[in-house]
């Protein structure tokens, strides 16, 4: 047994182990390590594959960004999760049936029969001057330079729309204003009111009930 | 030419239009100073035209003025055909309709809808005008519904009043049954002929007719086309002639004012039918079935709407039964193949029953308003003229030999015992008794009303009729009914019509007796086939006797004479000598009596049947169809339905996230599957 | 060697895992948001097997926007979920039932 397939088999195994605990772990912020435990595994399964590049950025975009991002919300919002994980057990069964149906779904055509090394053998690893980065670049930038592009849009409207949702409106600051101060004229502060010297009679009874 | 046939339809056309729209403007003695004019204009003109036809030989003009629409093959024209049964048409309606334009100044005088009801009686001769004078079907037929259409608005001329409203309507109603015959009857002509033209459908009618077509309306019943359409035609003719079983709307159509009685329906409209048969004789003589329909269907009317004449109280309403008597007779008259007879008979009926009309409508005025001869008596003291002219218009009437009447109705009565088709035995009974029946009701009438001791003032004749003109110029005269009210002859305006009816009512047969029956007035025109030649034994008599005044002379051999005498003098015994007499007689044969005063029990059938079935029906349409069926199947139903099914699938729309995005996975899930497998 | 299939089993199994989540955690839109991530994991594991095995890099191009919508997606998701929290002071998937009819 070689070095890669002991590795494979390891992480393979701790990928679907902590997958599965973040299903089904209580804690919303365990759930959350355990995926960033899954990226992890997945960015060591991706750099088997020699997808060197897009192991890295797996490991700082996800685990370094969105990830946090997850953690920050879990633990930002005061959510009482164990009342979200209430009837947990009475779905276990039907969740087990969905995933195991799916899963023989899936099995039935990616099985070794269809993909094993017989029909698709592996192919040699690349020499030690092969750049992944450079490949991907050659590629990003000439065919799918469009795309990329709308990519990048994308995730400034996906900025601009994280803000506006979230965006609560500026603070008031209790600071002075010069400019107002300066502008002010007398008919903002003083108003002048025309009384009568004496007051009528019939004001005389109120004043009574008043002072009794 | 054809700017005087113009000018006659369209002189009052404008007159009407001036008094209608303008009527305001123009005021009363305007309005009425238009639309005399225009009639009298289309009178003097038609005169002209009567003469040059009837004596210069004036060649038949037939010509399209103007064409309204092309559809295919179908051309939609409006045209006049002018011979000689037309140009006697045109004078017979200007004349009549010219006196009474003069006699509504006086009889109308004070009533505030003067310039509508000027406006109404000139359209009416427009209407009439472009009836006799259509040279196709379709001109035919906007004729008959226009004078239908004025009819309605006459009758109904005081539409405060329930009684006329309900008058009118059953005029309109029953006028669209027949009506609705006669559109068949069109339609019918256009599908076997494929024109609308007169002549066209008359040039091709005997070769058509010659191979005996028929047409299945019910399978396995085949029916000569000829016979279908002539009595098509001649159910529009019984719609608007007020013939049995269409004539119910004719007596109640005396809700209108007197004029329009005796110009609508007496001298023309209501003789609109008898004109549009024998104009339509080429069609007719091709089918002896529908002549014998014709005339069984006028024989009934002529005897058995005298008999109703006989128990009328009502002034008006004799005079109006009188009329469907006549015309039957005329119809009696087409059914025999007499159509010289028949319009002959309609020419002299139109003078002699406006005549009497207007002298009722006179008496009218005079009692102030009272209708019910059994509250009049001994007015030849009071309104001479009245009296004369009522005189010899019943004269004529009855037939007394040398008034226009005899002539006209010896002749038909002369055609029926000529004539051997079908039906020919009970219309010469009928027509016989018709005479006596007729000298009977006309002389009660006249006794009673002109003779007899003076009955106005009795307290009973509040009790048995309406009113009349009641409200009408809220008793033009100023002064209401009281005892001490003696009655008076009217102003001349109304005399002056009474005259001028009177002349033609005796004499107008002296002149033209001879031309119309007896010579070829109706030659070319009017089509008899050669079997059906009824008027040749008369010719012969003519001959034999020496024209008119030998023919009236020779009348006293026979048995019409003698039965018009009888009825005169019955009538002055029963009503006259001894006025009890008829009283017992209607107490002796109640039930018969009964019978007539319900007026046989048409009104009470077609209120039964046809008004309450409709209304029995349409309110189970409403209650089943439109209630439960549309309102409740379909348009509730379709809300309750929808309701229903959305209640169903409104639950699988729970709003829960996770029972879409299970659905999403389940529904993934089935189609990996299927995919799959598929394969 | 390891075997294109392995790959792919071991992705089927993430994908299967991830289902089961969705359904278990029906409450939690949280833990939601995260099986949907495990999902993309499956499938970006699934593009970047096939292009090795393939010899096509266009399958990492894929994987490329993948990351870049899903990174996205989750910056949003996150922001509306904040805004929920927020505005109805829960984020129990059970109780966000506005929409039923």
């Amino acid at each position: 047994m070689s070095v890669e397939k002991i590795i494979f088999y390891v992480f393979a195994a701790i990928l679907i182990a902590s997958a599965s605990l973040v299903v089904t772990t209580r804690n919303s912020v365990r759930a959350t390590l355990f995926l960033v435990l899954c990226f992890v595994c997945s960015a060591i399964l991706w750099m088997l594959l020699e997808a060197e590049f897009l192991a890295i950025s797996l490991v700082l975009v996800y685990v370094g960004a969105v990830m946090v991002l997850f953690l920050f919300v879990v633990m930002m919002l005061d959510v009482d999760y164990a009342a979200l994980k209430s009837g947990f057990v009475r779905f276990l069964p039907l969740a087990l049936v969905v995933a195991g149906l799916v899963f023989a779904a899936i099995y039935s055509i990616v099985s070794s029969v269809h993909f094993g090394l017989e029909a698709y053998a592996t192919p040699a690893a690349h020499p030690a001057e092969y750049s992944n980065i450079k490949e991907l670049g050659m590629l990003i930038y000439t065919d799918y330079f469009y795309p990329f592009e709308l990519a990048a849009v994308l995730l400034l409207v996906a900025i601009v729309a994280a803000i506006s949702l979230t965006f609560r409106g500026s603070r008031e600051r209790k600071v002075q204003k010069p400019e107002w101060q300066v502008a002010v004229n007398r008919a903002d502060r003083v108003q002048l009111v025309k009384m009568a010297a004496v007051k009528k009679e019939q004001a005389a009874p109120a004043s009574d009930a008043a002072s009794e | 030419m054809e700017n005087i046939y113009l000018a006659v339809v369209l002189a009052p056309l404008i007159g009407s239009i001036l008094a209608g729209l303008f009527g305001k403007q123009i005021g009363r003695a305007g309005a009425h100073t238009v639309t005399i004019a225009g009639v009298a204009i289309a009178a003097a003109l038609s005169v002209y035209v009567f003469y040059q036809h009837a004596f210069n030989a004036a060649p038949v003009y037939n010509a399209t003025v103007y064409e309204w629409a092309l559809v295919g093959d179908l051309s939609m024209n409006v045209g006049f055909l002018v011979d000689n049964l037309t140009a006697m048409m045109m004078v017979v309606v200007t004349s009549v309709s010219l006196m009474v334009h003069v006699y509504t100044i006086g009889y109308m005088h004070e009533d505030p809808g003067y310039q509508r009801f000027f406006s109404y009686i000139s359209l009416f001769t427009f209407s009439m005008l472009m009836l006799v004078m259509a040279n196709n079907f379709l001109q035919l037929f906007f004729g008959w519904e226009a004078v239908g259409l004025v009819s309605y608005l006459l009758i109904g001329f005081w539409f405060k009043r329930p009684t006329a409203i309900y008058a009118n309507m059953k005029a309109f109603l029953v006028n669209r049954v027949g009506d609705f015959g006669f559109l068949l009857g069109i339609a019918g002509v256009l599908m076997y002929f494929g024109s609308l033209d007169y002549y066209t459908v008359f040039g091709k009618a005997p070769a058509f007719a010659a191979g005996n077509p028929t047409m299945e309306l019910f399978a396995g019943h085949p029916w000569a086309v000829m016979t279908v359409i002539c009595i098509c035609l001649f159910i529009g003719a019984m719609g608007k002639s007020a013939q049995v079983p269409l004539h119910v709307w004719l007596p109640d159509s005396m809700e209108g004012p007197t004029p329009i009685s005796a110009l609508i329906h007496a001298a023309t409209m209501v003789t609109a039918g008898v004109f549009m048969v024998a104009r339509m004789s080429p069609l007719f003589e091709l089918s002896e079935t529908a002549l014998s329909f014709v005339l069984v269907i006028g024989a009934t009317t002529a005897l058995f709407m005298g008999f109703l004449g006989l128990i009328q109280n009502d002034i008006k309403r004799v005079v109006a039964y009188s009329t469907l008597s006549q015309l039957g007779y005329m119809v009696v008259a087409l059914g025999v193949s007499a159509y010289a007879a028949g319009v002959f008979h309609l020419m002299t009926h139109a003078f002699f029953k406006a005549l009497l009309f207007l002298g009722a409508g006179s008496v009218i005025i005079g009692m102030h308003h009272e209708q019910d001869i059994r509250a009049m008596g001994n007015l030849k003291k009071y309104m001479p003229i009245t009296w004369i002219t009522s005189l010899l218009g019943s004269l004529a009437l009855i037939g007394t030999p040398g008034f226009a009447g005899f002539y006209s109705k010896d002749a038909i009565i002369e055609a029926v015992h000529a004539s051997t088709i079908a039906g020919s035995g009970y219309a010469y009974f009928c027509v016989l008794v018709g005479v006596f029946i007729t000298a009977l009701y006309s002389f009660r009438m006249y006794f009673l009303v002109f003779h007899t001791k003076e009955r106005f003032g009795e307290s009973h004749h509040h009790s048995a009729t309406h009113h009349d003109d009641a409200h009408h110029g809220s008793h033009t005269h100023g002064h209401a009914h009281h005892e001490a009210q003696k009655p008076h002859e009217s102003p001349w305006v109304v005399w002056l019509p009474l005259v001028a009816l009177a002349i033609p009512s005796v004499c107008v047969a002296w002149f033209f007796t001879e031309p119309m029956l007896i010579g070829d007035f109706f030659k070319g025109v009017i089509y008899v086939a050669d079997n059906h030649n009824t008027l040749e034994h008369l010719r012969e008599e003519w001959h034999h006797v020496g024209g008119a005044a030998g023919f009236a002379l020779h009348a006293v051999q026979t048995l019409p004479f003698w039965l018009a005498l009888g009825g005169v003098v019955a009538a002055y015994v029963l009503f006259v000598m001894m006025p009890a007499v008829p009283k017992k007689i209607a107490e002796v044969f109640s039930p018969i009596y009964k019978l007539m005063h319900n007026k046989y029990g048409f009104d009470d059938f077609n209120q039964a049947v046809f008004a309450n079935g409709s209304v029995a029906v349409g309110k189970k349409l409403w209650h089943w169809g439109d209630m439960t069926v549309i309102d409740g199947m379909m348009v509730n139903g379709t809300a309750r339905t929808v309701g229903r099914v959305a209640a169903q699938v409104r639950k699988l729309q729970s709003g829960y996230l996770y029972h879409y995005a299970f659905a999403m996975i389940i529904g993934l899930l089935v189609f990996f599957t299927w995919l799959y497998f598929a394969r | 060697m390891i075997a294109l299939s392995d790959y792919l089993v071991v992705s089927a199994i993430l994908f299967a895992i991830a289902v089961a989540g969705l359904v278990l955690n029906r409450k939690n839109v949280i833990i939601l948001l995260m099986c949907v991530e495990l999902m993309l994991l499956a499938v970006n594991t699934n593009f970047i097997a096939f292009s090795r095995y393939l010899g096509d890099t266009a399958g990492q191009i894929f994987v490329f926007f993948i990351l870049t919508v899903a990174a996205a997606e989750a910056a949003i998701g996150l922001a509306i979920l904040v805004v929920l929290f927020r505005n109805r002071n829960t984020i129990n998937v059970e109780e966000l039932d506005h929409l039923k009819g």
